[in-house]
C-alpha cells in the first residue's frame, strides 16, 4: 500500500494519478446511475448495451483506418453505437410488451459480432483486450474531460429531476397518471446509462462493465432506506472499490479492471453473509 | 351530458390484441358521489374496466367520457391504487416518499414543499398510518401497504376515487374499518373499488357494476342470491334493466 501511494507522488507515474482521478470522478456517475440500474432492474439491458459498444468501437476504426477519417477516434463510434443500442432496447421494452429479453440478448451478440467484422476488414492489429478486459491505465486526458460533462449532466439530471425519477422507477403506471411523461424519462435514464456504459468501459471493459455498475449499488441497497442513500453510498463503495483494485493491482502487477471487480466481488459476498446472519438471528 | 356524471361508457368493447374480447358493447354511467363497487370472476375485465377510465388503455370501439372529457385529460382530477404485487419489493422508499407521489401533477417542478409534506400527513391520518411515515415501504404488512397506497390516491385530492381490490390480504376486523373510512371519504368523492367478494361489500357501497365480459349494473338492495350466483357460476350475466342501464337496455346471448 506504501508502495502505491510513494508511486502516486512519483512525477514520473502521470499516468497513474490520472487513472486515480478519472476512477474518482466517474464513481460519483457510476453509483447514481448503478442505482437506477439495479432498482429499476435493468441490468441486463446495460450488459446488452455494453457489448453493443464493441461493434461501435470496430466501426470506429474501420472508419479511422480504412475509410481514412483520422479524426473518427473509436470512442465516438463507442457512443454512437450505445446511444442507438439504448434507443432500440428503450423502443422495444416501451412498445413491444413481449419478447423483450429476446430482442436483448439478439443485439447483445449482434453488437459483439458486427465489432469483430469491422475489425476483420480493417487493416493492421489490433489489441482488443484493453477494449474487453479494460485499461485504467492508458486512460487519457479526454477520458478525464469526458468524466467531468458526464458527471455534471448526471448529477444536474438527478438533483432536478430526483422525485420523478423516483416516482418512474417506483412506479411508472402511477408516475403516468399523475402527468409524468414516463417513456420519455426512460428514454433518457437509458441514454444516460449508455454514455455511463461508454466510460466503464475505459475502466474494467465491455465484458465486465456490468459488475461495477451494479455492485456498488448492491452493496449500498443493503445498508440503504432511501434512494438517495443507496447513491451517495453506491458513489462511495465504487470509490473504495476503484481505489483499492488500483493500489492492489499496481503492487502485485495485476490487471487493473479484473482487480477492481474481484475486490467488489468479495465485499458484495461479504455483505450478503453478513446481513444474512444479522437477519437469522 | 350531465354534468353529475363523472363517468360515461358508450358501446364500449376492448380486446388484447389476438385474443377473445375482454370486455362487450358495455353501457355504464357512474354519477357523482357514488360508491361502487366492481365485482365479477377472475378474467372478467374488472381491472381492465378501471384502465380504461384511466386512460392507460384504449377501448377498441365505443367512446368514454370522464368528468365530460377524455380520460387523459381527466386523469389528474383520479386518485389510483393499483395492487401492488406489481411493485419491487426491495425499492428502498419510505411510506413517505410513496405516499408524497400523489403530490406529483400538482406541483409544476419536481420538487415537494411544506403543503405537499403536510397534505401527505393528513393522507396518512385518514388511513391511520401516521406513525410509519418514516417506516420502509417493504418492511409494511400487505394490508398497511395497501392503506398506504390508499393515502397515495387520495394525496393527489382526487374528485373520484379507483382502488384495485383494497380488501386483498387483509384480516377481516381491518377490511372493517377500511370501509368505514372510505364512507367517511365519499361525502367527498366517488369512489369505486374492485373486490373479488361480492357478499361483504354489497352490505357497504351503494351499488354493485358486475362484470363478465358485459357490465350490469345493481343497487345494492336488488342483490340476491340468484344474482351472486349467475355472476360466479357460468358466462351468462343476469339481465336486469334498471335506470343505470343505456336506452335499450342489455343484449346477450
Amino acid at each position: 500500500m506504501i508502495e502505491f501511494i510513494n508511486a502516486l507522488s512519483d512525477p514520473d507515474n502521470e499516468f497513474l494519478r490520472l487513472a486515480l482521478y478519472v476512477g474518482t470522478l466517474a464513481s460519483l456517475s457510476f453509483g447514481i446511475i448503478g442505482s437506477y440500474v439495479v432498482t429499476r432492474r435493468i441490468s441486463y439491458l446495460a450488459g446488452a448495451i455494453s457489448h453493443c459498444v464493441f461493434g461501435g468501437i470496430g466501426a470506429g476504426l474501420y472508419i479511422q483506418n480504412k475509410v481514412g477519417l483520422e479524426w473518427f477516434d473509436p470512442m465516438y463510434g463507442a457512443v454512437i453505437s450505445a446511444i442507438l443500442a439504448a434507443v432500440i432496447i428503450g423502443t422495444v421494452s416501451l412498445h413491444a410488451q413481449q419478447r423483450e429479453d429476446t430482442v436483448i440478448g439478439a443485439l447483445w451478440a449482434i453488437g459483439m459480432a458486427t465489432g469483430l467484422l469491422f475489425i476483420d476488414r480493417t487493416p493492421g492489429y489490433f489489441d482488443m483486450s484493453s477494449y474487453l478486459f479494460g485499461d485504467i491505465l492508458l486512460i487519457s486526458n479526454i477520458d478525464l474531460q469526458l468524466v467531468v460533462i458526464l458527471d455534471i449532466i448526471v448529477v444536474g439530471f438527478t438533483v432536478f429531476f430526483y422525485n420523478k425519477l423516483l416516482a418512474v422507477c417506483f412506479d411508472d403506471e402511477f408516475a403516468r397518471l399523475r402527468g409524468i411523461n414516463a417513456g420519455a424519462f426512460y428514454m433518457l435514464l437509458l441514454c444516460l446509462t449508455a454514455l455511463t456504459v461508454v466510460l466503464l468501459v475505459r475502466v474494467v471493459g465491455i465484458v465486465m462493465v456490468i459488475a461495477l455498475l451494479t455492485i456498488p449499488a448492491a452493496v449500498a441497497g443493503q445498508f440503504a432506506k432511501r434512494l438517495w442513500q443507496m447513491m451517495l453510498l453506491a458513489i462511495f463503495f465504487c470509490m473504495l472499490f476503484t481505489w483499492t483494485g488500483l493500489a492492489v493491482s499496481y503492487s502485485y502487477r495485476l490487471s487493473s479492471g479484473p482487480t477492481i471487480i474481484v475486490i467488489a466481488g468479495l465485499v458484495y459476498l461479504i455483505v450478503l453473509l453478513f446481513t444474512r446472519i444479522i437477519k437469522t438471528r | 351530458m350531465s354534468v353529475s356524471n363523472d363517468i360515461v361508457l358508450n358501446n364500449i368493447s376492448f380486446a388484447y390484441a389476438s385474443a377473445k374480447p375482454i370486455l362487450e358493447d358495455v353501457n355504464l354511467i357512474v354519477k357523482h358521489g357514488e360508491f361502487a363497487s366492481i365485482v365479477g370472476p377472475n378474467g372478467s375485465g374488472k381491472t381492465t374496466l378501471l384502465k380504461l377510465f384511466l386512460g392507460l388503455i384504449k377501448p377498441n370501439t365505443g367512446e368514454i367520457l370522464v368528468f365530460g372529457d377524455t380520460p387523459e385529460n381527466s386523469r389528474l382530477k383520479i386518485g389510483y391504487m393499483p395492487q401492488y404485487a406489481h411493485l419491487d419489493m426491495q425499492f428502498p422508499v419510505t411510506v413517505m416518499d410513496v405516499v408524497l407521489m400523489g403530490r406529483l401533477g400538482l406541483n409544476r417542478g419536481s420538487r415537494f414543499f411544506k403543503n405537499d409534506r403536510i397534505a401527505a400527513m393528513s393522507a396518512l391520518e385518514e388511513v391511520k398510518m401516521t406513525d410509519f411515515a418514516k417506516h420502509l415501504f417493504n418492511e409494511l404488512s400487505g394490508g398497511q401497504r395497501q392503506r398506504v397506497l390508499i393515502a397515495r390516491a387520495l394525496c393527489c385530492e382526487p374528485e373520484l376515487l379507483l382502488l384495485d381490490e383494497p380488501m386483498s390480504n387483509i384480516d377481516p376486523e381491518i377490511e372493517e374499518a377500511l370501509f368505514e373510512i372510505l364512507q367517511g371519504l365519499n361525502k367527498r368523492m366517488t369512489i369505486l373499488l374492485v373486490s373479488h367478494d361480492l357478499g361483504f361489500v354489497s352490505q357497504k357501497v351503494n351499488s354493485v357494476i358486475c362484470v363478465n365480459r358485459c357490465v350490469v349494473v345493481h343497487p345494492t338492495s336488488e342483490i340476491n342470491g340468484t344474482i351472486i350466483k349467475d355472476i360466479y357460476g357460468g358466462d351468462i350475466c343476469m339481465i336486469r334493466h334498471d335506470h343505470r342501464c343505456g336506452e335499450e337496455g342489455h343484449q346477450h346471448d
